[in-house]
């Protein structure tokens, strides 16, 4: 899309993924904003992902560690591996 | 060069987030506890390499990323021979996103949060194969930028971007059929292209 022209809504969701991972110029995010504004279609689609994204990101970062991992990860710093006298 | 104590100091902080996506990743708690232990052991091991002030969360999901790559994917089919099949691009949020707006009394958000149990949104990630599932356990769950995705597979910023999208694709249709039936969404969604059986 050239300067100053605001993407239609192919253009818009073609972006979609680029604009909600934060991989877009700010140029160019402010134009699709300029399209969203504007188009309830396309916003619905966009904040419809920005949510699935969060839901996405929560639900699958919320597990509990075994108990002992970590001792059993701090007994590794305490290991000389190549045997030179010092950890490590 | 980096210090093994200043590892020690300052890693151990991303545990919870490594053990979280190790478990995306290999998809059973045994696994997923080798595959962490192996990152710290590896990243201690190596820490004199880590250049000092670049970002050291990245540097540890690198080692971890290749590390299961290595490990564990030798045990699977070829992951460019999976077809994730094709599905429209507003798949999910056509067929979940109506039922929403017609949700009285409920902010989209709450109901999208709700209505996806955690389980089935896992479920949702693991079943993806993994040439798919580590791009979007790196950047949906992680936050990491294409780039830092890039250079954590060794594979081109195109190849992540086209693999997201159809992860991403195929993560929403796993969790529409899940609607579908638990009667969340209309028996007769959008679909296009005719390969589903409608199960």
């Amino acid at each position: 899309m050239s300067e100053a022209e605001i993407p239609d809504c192919a253009e818009t969701i073609r972006e979609l993924d680029l604009f909600l991972d934060g991989e877009l110029s700010d140029h160019q995010r402010d134009a699709i904003r300029h399209h969203l504004n504007g188009c309830m279609d396309c916003l619905g689609a966009f904040d419809f992902h920005a949510e699935l994204k969060i839901v996405v990101a929560e639900k699958c970062h919320n597990d509990e560690m075994p108990p002992g991992l970590l001792g059993k990860i701090e007994q590794c710093f305490a290991i000389d591996f190549d045997g030179d006298g010092d950890v490590g | 060069m980096a210090d093994q104590a200043v590892f020690a100091d300052q890693a151990m902080q991303y545990a919870p987030q490594l053990y979280s996506s190790a478990l995306r990743m290999t998809r059973n708690r045994a696994d997923a506890e080798d595959l962490v232990q192996e990152t710290y052991l590896k990243g201690f091991r190596s820490f004199s390499s880590f250049t000092e002030g670049t970002n050291l969360r990245a540097w540890l999901f690198r080692i971890m990323t290749n590390t299961y790559i290595n490990k564990y994917r030798a045990k699977q089919r070829r992951p460019d021979e999976v077809d994730l099949g094709e599905t429209e691009d507003l798949y999910l949020c056509k067929n979940l996103g109506a039922l929403q707006d017609s949700s009285v009394g409920r902010s989209a958000e709450e109901s999208l949060m709700e209505l996806l149990p955690d389980d089935e949104v896992k479920r949702a990630l693991e079943e993806l194969p993994d040439n798919f599932r580590l791009p979007v356990i790196l950047a949906d769950v992680e936050g990491f930028a294409y780039k830092e995705i890039a250079e954590m597979l060794d594979i081109p910023i195109g190849t992540v971007m086209s693999r997201l999208h159809r992860g991403r694709k195929a993560m929403q249709k796993v969790l529409h059929d899940y609607a579908l039936t638990r009667g969340l969404v209309a028996s007769e969604p959008a679909v296009e292209g005719g390969q589903e059986n409608g199960r």
